[in-house]
């Protein structure tokens, strides 16, 4: 296991990897601000972000502090948007057995590390495991205030009154808090920070967590941390209380209720179901007998099911115009596409 | 990496340095993530007395040429300490504390005061000392702590330390955001050691 990981040589030239890629005065430099951003719980600290071999766009943040945390005996999950077979999942996936040998699995209680974009799963992390987030803007006041020089202050001092203002805006503008995604949270009453694009249903999941919660930005070259039992409050007022997303209806695969839903179309003349987002927990959740409402025509099927990556999942949107599954919310169901994107040309993925 | 000419051979770095660089590292991290809480930390170095193979470990793991390190009054006795770690690291090694990016205690019961060293800033709080201190004694314990990393309340015995420790914590984590962060280290039997973090962010429970 101290052999370096050799790329297979049929699909790329013979290239020898460090272990994990990442060469290891780079690992110390991000190991370094891993430990600064525990320290501090929601600061963002500043490091030197390597290029790494893909795209920005992929979570190249966090793919950096995965391959800094990793160690050879780690269990590594990797989600995007809750599915384990998206493109950018089975990429990223694929990238750490290669270059690190390590083992890998899609479930959640198994994992050591799970890198994330977009989603916390259902399932209760528990002591002992890391969660690693892939973030594309870090800094939560930045469509407020573009100077970095201005928001370090802002931070500095804990003046977050332009973040209520805004907060404050969209209810005078929708009645309601209108940001369903990368909602900004408090930690430990200090820092306000950005949870990454998740949708704003998983916040309450970042509260007092046993899990150790790491956050990459390869962009904007910011690491920062939420270490296990911390709190992490949405930030929200006495008169408009923070609210998480409800659905309508259970899952169509395995009726879980309380869980983030996903649509999925299942044909061109308008059907749809709704889904786990969490491919895991719906084929655990199927695995153990439970059904939903599009269950039977499936059952002759060996298995479990998990619904197949369709453009309407992980191109984002909602581009059919269909009522969104969410209550309260307006119908308004904004793009995840929030910055950190596929690469465009990405559709006809998952093979 | 000057070594003086009359040094003794240098001892061995990590004999596996990518996976023991890990190892290391992520004992420390989940030290520093649960404060309080004793983290098992094998080592197999073999570093010149009065250092510690669990802090040398740390050492190796987290310094290079771009962190400049402090030693106590201990381990500047003992050139072959400075000779170690400059050769496996590159760090510099510098005689004020006020530079350091980490500090190296070996006599915790002389532990510097926290003043000495770098706290950070206000725009960049991350630009503080770490200290890595070794102890004889590491474990569950009377000195109860709460904040980020723990799960209600933690008791945590470090010795030899100074008697105003809580009280030390207390002043520095009322500098929080900025202050420095402690890593303590205990040799064990057989190279199972252990290493225990008190970030900034720990809060004492006084008595009383
Ligand atoms: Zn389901």
């Amino acid at each position: 296991m101290n052999a370096p990981a050799t790329a297979p040589a049929s699909s790329m030239p013979a290239i020898t990897y460090n272990f994990a890629y990442l060469d290891e005065q780079t690992k110390r430099m991000i190991r370094r601000a891993i430990l600064k951003a525990i320290a501090i719980p929601g600061y963002q600290v500043p490091f030197a972000s390597r290029e790494m071999p893909m795209p920005y766009g992929w979570g190249t943040g966090g793919v950096q502090v995965t391959a800094a945390i990793l160690g050879a005996d780690d269990v590594l999950k990797v989600i995007d948007q809750g599915s384990d077979d998206t493109t950018n999942a089975v990429a990223i996936r694929t990238f750490f057995e290669t270059t690190a040998g390590v083992a890998t699995t899609t479930r959640t209680q198994d994992a050591t590390i799970i890198q994330t974009r977009h989603r916390i799963p259902e399932a209760e992390l528990k002591a002992g495991q890391t969660i690693v987030f892939q973030v594309p803007i870090p800094e939560p006041l930045r469509f407020l205030e573009p100077r970095e020089t201005e928001t370090r202050r802002l931070h500095g001092l804990a003046d977050y009154g332009l973040m209520q203002v805004k907060l404050y805006e969209d209810i005078a503008r929708h009645g309601h808090i209108a940001t369903t995604y990368a909602y900004p949270v408090k930690v430990e009453d200090r820092y306000v920070m950005d949870p990454s694009p998740i949708p704003k249903f998983d916040n309450p999941k970042m509260n007092d967590s046993p899990a150790l919660q790491l956050f990459g930005a390869g962009r904007e070259k910011r690491i920062y941390a939420i270490p296990p039992y911390t709190q992490v409050v949405s930030l929200d007022f006495e008169d408009h209380p923070f609210k998480v997303q409800a659905f309508k209806e259970p899952c169509a695969l395995c009726g879980a209720t309380g869980v983030y839903l996903d649509e999925v179309i299942l044909d061109d003349k308008g059907g749809r179901m709704f889904v786990c987002s969490d491919t895991d927990h719906c084929a655990t959740r199927q695995a153990e007998g439970h059904t939903g409402t599009m269950s039977a025509p499936y059952a002759a099927q060996p298995g479990p099911l998990t619904p197949s990556p369709s453009p309407a999942r992980g191109e984002g949107g909602n581009p059919t115009g269909i009522p969104s599954p969410l209550v309260g919310e307006g119908g308004s169901r904004p793009s995840r596409e929030t910055g950190e994107g596929f690469a465009t040309g990405e559709s006809g993925e998952a093979r | 990496m000057a070594v003086p000419a009359f040094a003794a051979p240098l001892a061995a770095g990590f004999a596996d340095p990518v996976h023991d660089a890990q190892r290391s590292f992520a004992a420390v991290m989940r030290a520093m993530a649960e404060p309080g809480l004793a983290v098992p930390l094998a080592s197999d170095l073999d570093p010149p007395a009065p250092l510690s193979r669990e802090a040398a470990a740390c050492a190796l793991a987290l310094l290079d040429y771009e962190t400049p390190v402090f030693l106590d009054a201990a381990l500047s006795a003992a050139p072959a300490v400075a000779a170690f770690l400059r050769f496996h690291t590159g760090a510099p090694v510098v005689d004020d504390p006020a530079a350091a990016r980490f500090a190296l205690i070996a006599d915790g019961a002389a532990l510097p005061d926290f003043g000495a060293f770098a706290q950070g800033e206000p725009d960049y709080p991350d630009r503080s000392a770490t200290l890595i201190v070794q102890v004889q004694e590491l474990g569950a314990g009377a000195l109860v702590l709460a904040g980020p990393g723990i799960k209600g309340h933690r008791g945590f015995s470090a010795a030899p330390l100074p008697a105003d420790l809580p009280a030390r914590l207390a002043a520095n984590r009322a500098l929080y955001p900025l202050g420095i962060d402690l890593i303590l280290t205990a040799q064990g039997p057989d190279g199972l050691g252990a290493v225990m973090g008190l970030p900034r962010s720990v809060k004492p429970v006084m008595e009383d």
